[in-house]
């Protein structure tokens, strides 16, 4: 199923009596611009070495290396408790390392971590939407906050099938509906970079495949991936590599 | 600048949509002041006498009230998290923060100082006073609160804590600004507190950004 279609469904849905104004969505214009970033093939975006990390005196995992390269996706798997998340934390640079070191583009993170933060999209385990704001009025914040000007939000928002609620506080929508709403920053970033914790929480199939496929389009820009997920990957990628946490006590 | 924009204008939405957080502390001042000629009873010159001090104390409890849910709503819902991820985009949020805060809880007060003066029988040169230390007072009050709130964001229940943290802050302001009525209600100039008033207001306007940024990014981290 195409995307206008998925948006085409929505729009004839009915949400109780509110009455949404709907926009004009022309579904052949390519709404979204992608600012490129520079790739070069297969150049090294991120190295960890050694990496350890210890929370409330429990070892989560120690002497862990591996590289994510342009076009790379990292699938990290794991137990709940594994560390996963303060893996993806660490790769974020909201925290560092208790031993080991990263690198971004074989400079060591700590002298590059300005170029880093521009380069890098992170969206964590909370969704980082604001109950109390529309759909568009979070994305105009992660718009502002990324440095990238307005472009049609009603058009991305109606790909996303979010068509129709765009002017209502997220607090009404479902918890699916908010994750799309969080997601919608992945389509205006120009970051090659991107860290994901639960992208597919709470979204159905179609949201889903739909995220995987434009997973596929940034890698194939030269794009890096690295997320969490319980669920197996459906698409076929052929740069994805899985780190499997194990639990331990 | 293009994002101080819109992330004050975010918060402007925010205090639009939840208006119990900026109106109590507001009507908390109100009401404070109206029950202590009721309760002292109405002898004009006992008001006069207390009135700085009153004014004041009560004006440093009601921003007290505001700052605990400054920052918690972003806290839970991981705006914060991931701001700090970016970097950059941290510095217009905590500014956005700061003015807003001042607009919904230091602004109120301000305009609401002729009914204070009415309710406290403030002759019109210490009203004069009053307004000025009210002004210059107000956005000092935000600033110190918007950075206990910063430093207290991931504690569960940090409101206490963030009342000990932050009164022995306010005390400078106290005694100046309650200093700068009395010394006009007995018709003395009153430029030196004052001046250190601003002088107070200069120095926390140049650090309380950094040291808001640095507890935003302990605390996520």
């Amino acid at each position: 199923m195409a995307l206008s279609d998925i948006s085409r469904f929505v729009l004839l849905r009915q949400y109780g009596n509110m009455r949404p104004i709907f926009p004009v969505v022309d579904s052949k214009r390519p709404v979204i611009k992608h600012q490129p970033f520079s790739v070069i093939v297969g150049q090294e975006l991120l190295q960890a070495q050694a990496l350890s990390c210890i929370r409330q005196d429990r070892v989560l995992f120690e002497q862990l290396s591996f590289t994510v390269r342009a076009g790379d996706i990292l699938q990290v798997a794991g137990k709940n408790g594994a560390g996963k998340s303060s893996l993806l934390r660490l790769l974020a640079g909201l925290s560092a390392p208790d031993e080991g070191t990263l690198h971004y583009r074989s400079q060591p993170l700590s002298d590059v971590v300005d170029d880093y933060a521009a380069n890098l999209c992170f969206i964590g385990h909370q969704s980082g939407i604001h109950e109390q704001l529309t759909a568009l009025e979070n994305l105009a914040f992660w718009r502002a906050a990324a440095g990238v000007p307005q472009p049609d939000d009603y058009a991305l928002l109606a790909q996303l099938g979010l068509a129709g609620l765009e002017d209502i506080p997220c607090n009404m929508l479902s918890a699916g509906q908010q994750r799309r709403v969080s997601l919608a920053r992945l389509w205006f970033t120009s970051c090659q970079v991107w860290i994901l914790d639960e992208p597919f929480t709470a979204l159905d199939q179609s949201a889903i495949a739909m995220l995987q496929q434009y997973f596929l389009q940034h890698l194939n820009r030269g794009g890096a991936i690295v997320l969490t997920t319980h669920q197996n990957l459906t698409l076929q990628y052929n740069s994805l590599t899985t780190l499997e946490l194990a639990y331990r006590w | 600048m293009v994002a101080l924009a819109t992330f004050l204008q975010r918060e402007l939405r925010l205090l639009a949509r939840q208006k119990a957080d900026w109106l109590n502390p507001v009507l908390f001042f109100v009401i404070v002041l109206s029950l202590f000629p009721l309760g002292i009873g109405p002898e004009p010159n006992l008001l006069r006498i207390i009135a700085p001090g009153v004014i004041w104390i009560a004006a440093l409890l009601s921003v007290l009230l505001a700052a605990e849910r400054l920052f918690k709503d972003d806290y839970r819902n991981g705006v914060l998290e991931q701001l700090v991820a970016t970097r950059q985009a941290l510095w217009p949020f905590v500014f956005a923060k700061l003015i807003s805060n001042w607009l919904s809880t230091g602004l109120p007060l301000v305009l609401l100082s002729p009914l204070v003066a009415l309710l406290l029988n403030v002759d019109s040169a210490s009203f004069l006073a009053m307004l000025l230390t009210l002004l210059l007072g107000t956005p000092l009050l935000s600033l110190l609160s918007v950075l206990g709130a910063a430093l207290t964001v991931s504690a569960d229940k940090g409101g206490i804590l963030l009342a000990l943290l932050i009164l022995p802050l306010y005390i400078p302001l106290l005694i100046f600004a309650s200093a700068a009525m009395e010394a006009a209600a007995m018709a003395l100039p009153y430029y030196g507190q004052l001046a250190i008033m601003l002088a107070m207001l200069l120095v926390a306007l140049a650090l309380v950004p950094f040291a808001v940024n640095s507890a935003l990014k302990i605390n996520v981290s």
